[in-house]
């Protein structure tokens, strides 16, 4: 854009599509909030927003890595199983099925490590088979959306693991300062997320690869090795997200752990205005994306609509979302 | 670019072919080796359970074939059942048309999606994925309603005519238009040329919005009709069914080579993938019967995604070697 024309734009007296795609969620999250305050009995209370933060945190942590993958203009399906995998992993190690091992503090740190570094690695595959075979994202990362959940389910053998130990609980149940733990690994995933894409020279090459992949290639960007990492980064945040998810129920069920996190995660990524074909991304916004789908759910459910409408409402506002983002980008 | 080396020809020849081929080698492997494989009992129930499949599938091939993706289908078979479920006591025609209609609304909506409000078709399905769902649970009352057996609705999906399931007939003649629509009507050439360069086709003035909106309105119809055969073969309306029958009719339209870019596919085709990933289970099913190997029914998911791995690696390296594929985007 020249700079006349960006005068243009911002001389025009009030693009009614282009603010509401800029600020839109904001505006959405701030009236949920007042309308809430106003009509919800028993609103503000610690109680309520600890619910609500607890249920949003898993998708906010899978939402973070799939915004990155998304700013590149790829797709990863397989977050869900992903989370199964690891979800499924964590407990066989630190009940010590695969190797028993005495000390719980080092059972609990190898379990957490290696769970999360195998959907790590897992998501590596998808990042290899994208950068190396040049299969679209949705089709690559469709291959562990299927088998995922199926490796999850055959290492478990489709039975419930359950255990109390403290120790590795603590990512779920525990609380650091008052503040729940994973609320904290939240804030502190999306705080990295936002630095690494606004101020670093790979945030840059992210975004730019959406923008054009082959202008960025030409421009000398290593586009396979940026991919590579991003998926690998989608990955690694579907692995704690899993180990969040089994801590904070005290059990892990393969068939369960991650079932359609696919879909709340990119929903997130939409509706905190992360344009779905690539080439911009905002973390914060995939934040407020998903405390607005998050808030929009509890305040149907504490109004006494049924959890089946909300499905139906929450369609509803990501197709807004991305409608109202779109005529902003044209206007 | 076109080169006439024997190599390359075979490499495109397995590319249009393989699917065909994988899939008699299966065949003959199972005929081999299991006793009942080929009896008539097998093959009826395999084609009668696979139907529904193959006909989501159908629609998603004309949906990927423009370059867009339907990722509701699942969760509007699934509301197609209920609803043809919920007015099955008014018996079969009845059930039929309330769930081709469901399917044919939820497809009319994805439809206005994307070619009036212009919401990549990947957003706009997976909300409709939602709302269709949601909506089904709604109207389902959260379980699964049994459907009417006095009024003949069951017949649909559990009789046979001239010996051969009723729900594989549907597929079968669903099967036969699509592959005249896309290869004998002007639509059908739209349909590619939309996948293949949309801006073009528009410069050509082929009307491409009408041809897309026909494309998902198909879709949600014959999701529908899917919905149908489900509660009519397994007596009830399942507003939970459905879940990843999109991811399956992708992989089937993928392991038949159409491509997801667009402009390139085979109606054909997309039924071997359909038909092999199918018999792939029953294999399974058979092998586990034998007793030399026990692999649980977990297994069949590692086994589905492995082979969907082998089809997209072997579909890129053939399309990045191949004669015809050298494309660009």
């Amino acid at each position: 854009m020249t700079d006349t024309a960006r005068q243009q734009r911002v001389s025009r007296p009030l693009d009614l599509f282009e603010f509401m795609a800029r600020y839109g969620t904001l505006i959405a999250l701030a009236l949920l909030i007042l309308f809430n305050f106003a009509f919800t009995r028993n609103f503000a209370t610690m109680q309520t927003l600890n619910v609500n933060l607890t249920q949003v945190c898993t998708i906010v942590i899978v939402a973070v890595g799939m915004t990155l993958v998304i700013a590149t203009g790829g797709i990863d399906l397989s977050v869900g199983s992903l989370m199964a995998i690891s979800g499924a992993l964590a407990p066989m190690i630190f009940l010590g099925k695969i190797v028993p091992i005495d000390n719980v503090a080092l059972a609990v740190a190898a379990a957490m490590i290696i769970a999360i570094g195998v959907a790590g690695l897992f998501g590596l595959f998808n990042g290899w088979l994208i950068a190396r075979f040049r299969i679209q994202p949705i089709v690559a990362t469709l291959v562990l959306f299927i088998a995922g959940r199926g490796i999850a389910q055959v290492l478990t053998n489709g039975n419930l693991q359950t255990f109390r130990v403290p120790e590795f609980q603590w990512i779920g149940l525990g609380r650091l300062f008052g503040v729940p733990v994973q609320v904290v690994l939240m804030v502190l995933l999306v705080i990295a997320a936002a630095f690494v894409l606004k101020r670093t020279v790979f945030g840059r090459q992210i975004i730019a690869i959406g923008g054009n992949e082959r202008a960025a290639e030409l421009s000398g960007i290593a586009v396979a090795k940026v991919k590579l990492i991003v998926y690998a980064i989608s990955g690694l945040c579907a692995g704690i997200a899993g180990l969040v998810v089994i801590a904070i129920n005290s059990s892990s069920d393969a068939n369960l752990v991650g079932m359609g996190m696919e879909l709340d995660a990119i929903a997130a990524v939409a509706v905190g205005g992360t344009l779905l074909s690539g080439g911009k991304a905002t973390i914060i916004g995939t934040l407020l994306g998903a405390m607005t789908i998050q808030l929009v759910r509890y305040t149907l459910l504490a109004n006494g609509v049924p959890d089946a409408a909300a499905l139906v409402v929450k369609a509803g506002i990501i197709v807004l979302a991305v409608w109202i983002q779109q005529q902003g980008r044209a206007a | 670019m076109t080169e006439n080396r024997p190599g390359t020809r075979l490499i495109s020849l397995l590319g249009s072919y393989g699917v065909v081929l994988a899939l008699l080698l299966l065949i003959l492997f199972g005929w081999a080796r299991y006793d009942y494989f080929l009896g008539l009992f097998n093959i009826t129930s395999v084609l009668r359970y696979n139907s529904m499949f193959a006909l989501v599938a159908l629609g998603m091939c004309f949906v990927i074939m423009t370059g867009g993706i339907d990722l509701s289908v699942g969760s509007t078979a699934a509301l197609g059942s209920v609803v043809a479920a919920l007015a099955s006591p008014q018996g079969p025609w009845i059930g039929l048309g309330a769930g081709l209609g469901a399917g044919l609304l939820v497809g009319f909506i994805n439809a206005i999606m994307v070619t009036r409000l212009k919401i990549m078709p990947f957003v706009a399905t997976l909300a409709m994925m939602l709302a269709a769902s949601g909506t089904a649970l709604l109207l389902a009352d959260n379980q699964s309603v049994s459907v009417s057996y006095e009024s003949g609705f069951t017949s649909i999906g559990q009789d046979n005519f001239l010996g051969f399931p009723i729900p594989a007939w549907i597929a079968l003649v669903a099967y036969v238009i699509g592959w005249i629509v896309l290869n004998f009507t002007s639509t059908g050439r739209g349909v590619l040329a939309i996948g293949g360069n949309e801006d073009a086709t528009r410069l050509m003035g082929l009307p491409a919005d009408r041809i897309k909106f026909l494309v998902y309105l198909a879709s949600g119809g014959l999701a529908g009709l899917a919905g149908v055969i489900l509660a009519s073969q397994f007596g009830a309306g399942q507003p939970i069914e459905g879940v990843g029958w999109e991811l399956f009719a992708i992989a089937a339209v993928v392991v038949g080579g159409t491509l997801l870019t667009g402009g390139v596919g085979s109606v054909g085709a997309t039924l071997a993938g359909v038909l092999l990933l199918g018999i792939l289970f029953n294999v399974l099913n058979f092998e586990n019967g034998k007793g030399w190997i026990s692999l649980s029914a977990y297994w069949q998911s590692v086994i589905r995604g492995l082979f969907l791995l082998v089809v997209v690696i072997l579909q890129a390296k053939l399309s990045s070697r191949g004669s015809v594929a050298v494309r660009d985007h």
